[in-house]
C-alpha cells in the first residue's frame, strides 16, 4: 500500500470510527516512517544540522560520564545548574499546550484546531526534553531503575521528584496517544470518535496544570532555600509557562505554514497572541508583587533576591542575566499589549522570540541559580555553565526539534489530507482512497 | 540565608528535653512507613513505650525489630530476583556480563565481573536481611582485595537498642585548630583530590553571629583576636528534610538516629543536597581518590567505606566507630574538648549532663528539622 495523494476532498463527512485495526496501523507507521525519511533539500540540511548537534552533544556527555559531573560548574554549593534550569523551563513549554487543547477540544472553538495537534507534538518533543535534561544532570544514569515502582524503591508519596516522575510520565503518554489516534482515523478519512479521545483529552487539561504546578512544588518545598520557599512559585509557573509556551507555538506556526501548505488562519495566531498577551501580564504583576516582597523589608530570606538583583558582598554574577531578561519581558509585553502592533506579524513575532528568550533567563539563570546563592551558611560561590553543559544542553535542544520535526512531518500530510490509507477492494480488484469534504473540522 | 534565629540562645530546660525526645521516638516510630506498618500492632507498641521511657534494657525491640526485617525481606528477595531476570537479557552485551561468562577468561577477571554484576543489581540495603546484608559487605570485602590486594574488614552492624546518639558542641573552647577535620578525613575516607570535608569551622568576630561574613577558609594562626569559632556538620535531625525528598529512599534515618546513605542504591539526583539547611551534604563531582596507604581499613557499609563518582555522602558521627561503642573521631581528635557525643537515652551521659545543666541552643530551629546537635556555652 502505497501513499496516494490527493489534492481535494480528503474527508468523509459522515464516518466516525472508533476501532483501529493493526493492519491500519501497521500501514500509518510505514507511511509514517516513508514520509520522514522523504523530504526536500532543506529538510535534509535542517535533519542533518540537528544530527551533528546531537552528536556534538553526546560526545561532551560521554566525556561528563567518564569524568563525572566535575566538568560541568556546578559543585557543592550550587548543586543544580543549567541542566534542571532548562528542565524547568521546558517543563512550562509542554504545559502550554494545554491553552490550545482546552479551547479546541472542549470549547469546540474551530480556530484552535489548526494548532492543537502541533502544540502536543511541542509538547511531546519538550518533555523528551525535559526526561533528557532530568536523566543528564544524574550522577548515576545507570542506576535509574531504583526509581521504577516495584523494582525500585519509589519514595512516594513523600519525595516531590516521584510526584514528577509520575506527571510527566503521564502527561507524555497522554500527549502521545491522544494524537496518535486522532491522525490514525484522520488517515483513514475519517472522524475520531469523541467518546474516546474527549475524557483522555479532559484528564490532559488538569495535567498539564499539575506537571508544572508539580515541578515548582519541588522547589517550593524546600525550606531550606528561601528563595524558593515562597507560595507564589507554582502560580508564577503557570503564568510564565503559558505565555512561553504559546508563545513558540505563534513562531513555529509561522514557520510551519511558510514553509508548507498547512495552512493556518490569521485568526488562530491572534488568539494565541492574545493568550500570550494575558499570560505575559499576569507573570509581571506576580513579578512586582515578588519583588516588593524582597525589597521593601528585605530580610536575610531576601539576599538571594539582593545577590541577583543587585549584587551582594561584591558578587554580582547574574545581574546581567537578570536585568537582560526583565528588560526583553517588559519590552515583549509593551508590545503585545498595544493592539495594532500585536496584530501586525512584523512584530508579534519578534515580540513572541523576545518573550520566550526572557522566560528561558527568568526560569534557569533567574531562578534556579540564585536559590543557591548564598549557600545555607551565607558562602557565596557562583557559576557559570562549563562547555560541556552548554554543547550537552545544545545537543537536547537539537533532539527536541528533531522530535518535533518528525511529529510536524507525519502529521501536515495526514491533516491536508495527502497522506491516506488505501484499500483494496477486492472485488473490483481496483484500489479506492477514502475521501472526505476538505472544510470539515478536524476534530 | 535563614540563619535568623540562629543567634538567639534557646535554652532547653530539662523537662522540655525529656518531653520532646519521648514525643520524636514515639512519633519516628508511628511514622514508619508501608513495609513497617505492622510493627503498629501490640507487641512492639509496647517495646516502642519502653524506649520512650529510657529504661536501659528494651529486650523486646531487638525482637520486633529482627521479625520486621524478615517479613521485609521475603518482598526484597523476589523484587531482585525479578529485576536480576529481567535486566539480563538488556544487558547482554555489557563487557562484565560477557567476562563473567566467558569461561576462557582468567580466573581473577571472571570473579570480578561477577562481582560487578551482583553489585549493579544490589537491593536497598535498608531492607535487606541481615544474611543478605552480611553477603553484601564479603562481596565489597573481596572486590577491595582483588583489586587493590589489600584485605579490608567492612561492618554491617545495625543500631545499639536503646541508643539515641546526640551531639554538643561547647562555643567558648573551640580555638579554630582543624583538628575535628583533619581527624574526620582520615577517619572517613574522604576524597583526598578535592579536599572534601563534612565538618566546616566557622570563624566569626565577636560582638555578632553572621555566618555569612565568617570564614570558614582560614589560614592563619588561631585563635585569632576577637574571634571565636563555630563548627557545623551534619546535625542528624530527627525530622531530616534531606530523607523526605530522595525519590528512592536511598537515605534514611536509622533507628539509633544516624542519618544515613546507602552508596550503592543513591542515583545522584542531589535533591537532598538542596533540601539541607545545614550544608550537610557532600556529592562525589568526580572519582574519589584516597592513597592505599591512607585508607582506614575498618569501615562500615553506611559509613567511611568507600565511595565512588556520582553519589552523596555526609558525616554519619563516625558509625563504624560508634556502634562499637567509641566517639567519632571529631571528639576524639579536638586537642580542647569542645565536642561533646553520647546516648541522649543514657541519663548517665555526658551529653544528659549538658542538656540539663547548660544553656543549649539549635541552629536555624524555626525550620522544625528538630537538630540533634546543640550549642552551649561556659
Amino acid at each position: 500500500m502505497k501513499p496516494v495523494h490527493t489534492s481535494e476532498f480528503p474527508y468523509d463527512a459522515g464516518k466516525i470510527t472508533d476501532d483501529i485495526k493493526p493492519k491500519i496501523v501497521r500501514s500509518f507507521l510505514k507511511d509514517a516512517f516513508d514520509s520522514i525519511t522523504r523530504g526536500g533539500a532543506g529538510y535534509h540540511v535542517w535533519m542533518g544540522t540537528l544530527t551533528f548537534v546531537m552528536l556534538t552533544g553526546a560526545f561532551a556527555y560521554s566525556i561528563q560520564l567518564n569524568e563525572g559531573l566535575s566538568v560541568t560548574g556546578m559543585n557543592d554549593r550550587v548543586s543544580w545548574g543549567f541542566y534542571i534550569s532548562n528542565f524547568t523551563f521546558l517543563v512550562g513549554v509542554a504545559a502550554a499546550a494545554v491553552m490550545l487543547v482546552l479551547p479546541t477540544y472542549i470549547l469546540k472553538d474551530v480556530d484552535f484546531s489548526k494548532a492543537v495537534l502541533i502544540g502536543e507534538g511541542l509538547a511531546v518533543a519538550a518533555l523528551f526534553m525535559c526526561l533528557a535534561f532530568v536523566t543528564v544532570d544524574m550522577g548515576g544514569p545507570a542506576r535509574v531503575w531504583h526509581l521504577i515502582p516495584g523494582i525500585g524503591l519509589f519514595n512516594w508519596p513523600s519525595s516531590m521528584l516521584t510526584w514528577d516522575v509520575l506527571v510527566l510520565n503521564g502527561y507524555l503518554f497522554l500527549n502521545l496517544t491522544i494524537p496518535f489516534y486522532i491522525l490514525v482515523c484522520h488517515y483513514q478519512g475519517k472522524h475520531p470518535n469523541a467518546r474516546i479521545y474527549v475524557p483522555g483529552v479532559i484528564i490532559s487539561v488538569f495535567w498539564a496544570f499539575c506537571i508544572h504546578l508539580v515541578t515548582a512544588f519541588l522547589y517550593a518545598g524546600l525550606p531550606a532555600r528561601p528563595f524558593w520557599n515562597s507560595s507564589l512559585l507554582g502560580p508564577r509557573f503557570l503564568a510564565s509557562a503559558f505565555s512561553a509556551g504559546p508563545a513558540l507555538i505563534i513562531i513555529v506556526l509561522s514557520v510551519i505554514r511558510r514553509f508548507t501548505d498547512y495552512k493556518v488562519e490569521n485568526v488562530t495566531i491572534g488568539k494565541i497572541a492574545l493568550i500570550v498577551t494575558v499570560a505575559a501580564q499576569i507573570n509581571l504583576v506576580m513579578l512586582g508583587s515578588e519583588l516588593f516582597k524582597e525589597f521593601y523589608a528585605p530580610t536575610h530570606h531576601s539576599e538571594s533576591a539582593v545577590y541577583l538583583f543587585f549584587g551582594l558582598h561584591g558578587f554580582g554574577g547574574l545581574r546581567p542575566w537578570i536585568w537582560t531578561a526583565i528588560m526583553m519581558n517588559l519590552f515583549a509585553t509593551g508590545i503585545l499589549t498595544l493592539n495594532p502592533l500585536r496584530n501586525n506579524h512584523k512584530w508579534l513575532l519578534p515580540a513572541c522570540a523576545i518573550l520566550f528568550i526572557s522566560i528561558w533567563i527568568e526560569k534557569g539563570m533567574g531562578l534556579i541559580i540564585p536559590g543557591f546563592i548564598p549557600g545555607p551558611w551565607g558562602k557565596i560561590v557562583e557559576y557559570t555553565p562549563t562547555w560541556i553543559e552548554i554543547c550537552v544542553s545544545l545537543g537536547i535542544w537539537a533532539m527536541g526539534m528533531f522530535i518535533f520535526t518528525l511529529l510536524v512531518k507525519i502529521a501536515i500530510p495526514i491533516e491536508t489530507g495527502k497522506l491516506r490509507y488505501v484499500t483494496e477492494t477486492v472485488s473490483s480488484g481496483e484500489k479506492t482512497t477514502t475521501n472526505m469534504p476538505a472544510s470539515t473540522n478536524l476534530v | 540565608m535563614s540563619h535568623c534565629n540562629c543567634s538567639s540562645p534557646d535554652p532547653i530546660r530539662k523537662n522540655g528535653m525529656h518531653e520532646l525526645l519521648a514525643e520524636n521516638v514515639l512519633s519516628d516510630w508511628l511514622k514508619r512507613d508501608d513495609e513497617m506498618n505492622y510493627l503498629r500492632s501490640m507487641p512492639s507498641l509496647e517495646s516502642v513505650l519502653m524506649w520512650s521511657q529510657y529504661n536501659n534494657q528494651p529486650t523486646s525491640l531487638a525482637i520486633t525489630k529482627r521479625t520486621a526485617a524478615d517479613h521485609v525481606l521475603d518482598k526484597g528477595m523476589d523484587r531482585r530476583t525479578a529485576v536480576q531476570a529481567m535486566a539480563a537479557s538488556l544487558m547482554a552485551g555489557m563487557g562484565f556480563f560477557q567476562t563473567a561468562c566467558n569461561p576462557f577468561a582468567p580466573a581473577d577477571e571472571r570473579e570480578k565481573s561477577q562481582l560487578a554484576w551482583d553489585d549493579y543489581f544490589q537491593g536497598n540495603f535498608r531492607i535487606m536481611t541481615d544474611k543478605e546484608k552480611e553477603e553484601t559487605v564479603r562481596r565489597l570485602e573481596r572486590m577491595y582485595e582483588l583489586n587493590t590486594g589489600k584485605r579490608i574488614n567492612i561492618s554491617a552492624k545495625g543500631p545499639i537498642p536503646g541508643v539515641l546518639y546526640g551531639y554538643a558542641f561547647n562555643i567558648s573552647k573551640c580555638r579554630g585548630y582543624l583538628e575535628c577535620i583533619r581527624g574526620c578525613i582520615e577517619e572517613n575516607n574522604q576524597d583526598r583530590e578535592t579536599g572534601m570535608q563534612y565538618i566546616t569551622l566557622h570563624e566569626h568576630k565577636k560582638g555578632q553571629m553572621n555566618f555569612g561574613e565568617a570564614p570558614d577558609d582560614f589560614y592563619h594562626e588561631v585563635p585569632r583576636d576577637g574571634h571565636f569559632y563555630i563548627g557545623t556538620q551534619c546535625m542528624h535531625c530527627e525530622n531530616p528534610p534531606c530523607v523526605d525528598v530522595c525519590p528512592v529512599q536511598a537515605t534514611w534515618k536509622e533507628e539509633d538516629g544516624i542519618v544515613v546513605v546507602d552508596y550503592n542504591w543513591c542515583i545522584g539526583c542531589r535533591y537532598c543536597e538542596a533540601a539541607c539547611p545545614y550544608d550537610a551534604r557532600r556529592f562525589n563531582w568526580q572519582d574519589p581518590v584516597v592513597p592505599e596507604n591512607e585508607v582506614n581499613h575498618n569501615q562500615h557499609y553506611l559509613g567511611n567505606r568507600l565511595r565512588k563518582k556520582g553519589v552523596m555522602e555526609k558525616c554519619t558521627f563516625c558509625i563504624q566507630r560508634t556502634r562499637e561503642g567509641k566517639n567519632p573521631a571529631c571528639v576524639e581528635a579536638c586537642p580542647t574538648g569542645a565536642r561533646i557525643f553520647g546516648n541522649l537515652l543514657d541519663p548517665n551521659s555526658e551529653i544528659r549532663w549538658v542538656l540539663a545543666n547548660k544553656k543549649v541552643f539549635r541552629l536555624k530551629e524555626d525550620l522544625g528539622t528538630e537538630p540533634k546537635f546543640w550549642y552551649f556555652m561556659d
